[in-house]
């Protein structure tokens, strides 16, 4: 039989999918044994026990000064940054996306400039932000906007074009003006095509997000993962990474089930 | 004059006619079947009379109107494919043929109401009852193109184009489609102008049949010229002309 047409059934593709991840479990327990065992203060490959032991310190355990249980407030301050972040992106990349899409004067005058904005590297501009917009809130989540919403905007305006021309002149033959079009064909058809886009998004506005923490922050999932780098607590360090992919895959699978459950009809592709 | 006027029509993609002196007139009530070769301009004639496109010379008129500019509301269209918005409910796609005038698209309250009735009402008579609630990529073919019609005519359009709307579906289907195309047409009297590849079907649903060819044909240049109306078939009592008699007999109503 070819490779090509052998289905894993149900059992064994359950154990498929665990397979890596158990690989790289034991891989990374194996190492840090021989690590510790040659030297017991080793602090490069923590024994997996310790980082259990740092997980529930850290969630649990108050700061010794303030009390507060830092690694709940970074995630906090994290995903605030963050999705204030998407969330205009995401907007603002809707309607212009729609704009662009729908109005060939509008796609004259900002197709061509959004396509040059988006090769700005947004990293190159994080010391502009900061000058502009000083070390806070504002700078952070201004750059995850700059970082995503080129991307967002050329994704939903080429969708927005790429909509059957004979829906649009359909609405037209049952008398819609451009603003019902806009509204009751073109936005709802983009819907989901948004969310993947955020889907795809999500990626580079972590990068962003983090990037911009570890320069300047007080607070922030990024920010203390670079500040604990300076006491080589790897512990620490891979709590915060394993809790961010756990973050990540989290918003990502809502993302997916919100685009499952409010769009049905647009059910291939998803 | 005549319902439809079509006078000196020409269209040319950049230094390429496409059609070329098409004139035509056409009757309140007509059906017009428009059969060709492809290539021919079928399609570029009705995106003409549906304006979705202008004519570089000549005019087209309906009901004495002046030329659109642009598709609108005394224009129905059926496309072959993408005719129904999928991402709305069957009902909501009935609905749409009237709410889609509207400020917002959509009717409020009581308005609502009646319209859902309406909606209902309309969704019974094209045999679409029972999938009201579904959207459109769950049906078939041919339900999808009734839905199309359905849709279409609710919105009331002085004239019904349709672009080889039963060109995609089995045959079994089709004649299905054509008994329900020629109900609907008996019940509002409308003029339609119908493309298509088949010959059976044009004569068969047509009351006049309008063939598009080029008249010259350069063997050098193939593109040189383009299509026109080469004929125009009386296709009424089976293609067999003739058959009706114009004058008032009295002979046989005498007692």
């Amino acid at each position: 039989m070819r490779l090509i047409n052998i289905i894993p059934g149900r059992a064994l593709a359950a154990f498929l999918v665990l397979l890596p991840f158990a690989l790289v479990l034991i891989a990374y327990a194996i190492g840090s044994d021989f690590r510790l065992t040659a030297n017991p203060s080793d602090k490069l490959l923590p024994a997996p026990s310790t980082i259990g032991d740092t997980v529930v310190r850290l969630t649990t355990e108050g700061d010794r000064r303030t009390g507060d249980i830092l690694f709940w407030l970074d995630t906090w301050a994290s995903l605030k940054r963050l999705g204030l972040g998407i969330g205009i992106s995401a907007s603002l990349g809707l309607l212009f996306g729609l704009l662009i899409g729908l109005l060939p004067l509008v796609r004259s005058t900002l197709n061509q400039f959004v396509a040059v904005l988006s090769m700005i590297p947004p990293l190159a501009l994080l010391p502009i932000l900061f000058i502009v917009f000083g070390l806070g809130e504002l700078s952070k989540v201004v750059l995850i906007v700059v970082g995503t919403l080129p991307f967002i905007i050329r994704d939903l305006s080429q969708r927005t074009i790429e909509i059957p021309q004979e829906l649009l002149v359909k609405a037209q033959t049952l008398g819609a003006s451009t603003w019902v079009i806009a509204i009751r064909v073109a936005l709802p058809q983009i819907m989901p095509r948004l969310i993947q886009s955020v889907r795809l998004s999500l990626g580079p506005a972590w990068l962003f997000l983090i990037a911009a923490e570890a320069i300047a922050s007080d607070a922030g999932l990024g920010y203390r993962i670079f500040l604990v780098r300076r006491y080589l607590a790897m512990d620490v360090i891979l709590t915060y990474v394993i809790w961010i992919t756990i973050l990540a895959f989290l918003i990502d699978w809502a993302l997916r089930y919100a685009s499952r459950k409010f769009f049905p009809w647009a059910e291939e592709g998803l | 004059m005549s319902f439809v006027t079509v006078r000196s029509v020409f269209q040319t993609y950049g230094s390429r006619p496409i059609i070329e002196r098409v004139n035509v007139d056409v009757d309140e009530g007509e059906f017009i079947s428009i059969v060709g070769a492809s290539g021919c301009g079928k399609s570029t004639f009705l995106r003409l009379l549906l304006a979705q496109e202008r004519p570089t010379r000549g005019e087209i008129s309906i009901a004495g109107a002046p030329p659109a500019r642009e598709p609108g509301l005394d224009r129905g269209i059926v496309f072959q494919r993408y005719s129904v918005f999928p991402h709305m409910s069957i009902r909501e796609n009935v609905m749409a043929g009237e709410s889609f005038r509207r400020g917002w698209g959509r009717f409020w309250g009581a308005e609502r109401k009646a319209a859902l009735a309406r909606a209902d009402e309309t969704l019974a008579r094209i045999g679409l009852d029972h999938v009201a609630d579904q959207y459109p990529a769950t049906l078939s073919g041919g339900m999808q193109q009734r839905l199309a019609i359905g849709q279409a005519l609710v919105a009331r359009p002085r004239v019904l184009l349709l672009d080889e709307p039963f060109g995609a579906l089995d045959p079994g289907t089709r004649i299905a489609m054509h008994d329900f195309l020629t109900d609907l047409r008996t019940e509002t009297g409308m003029t339609v102008f119908m493309v298509t590849h088949d010959l059976e079907e044009a004569f068969k649903l047509g009351d006049r049949v309008l063939v598009f060819d080029k008249p010259r044909w350069d063997p050098q240049d193939p593109n040189l010229n383009g299509a026109t109306i080469t004929y125009d078939f009386d296709a009424r009592n089976g293609g067999i002309p003739f058959q009706t008699l114009k004058e008032e007999t009295h002979v046989l109503e005498e007692h």
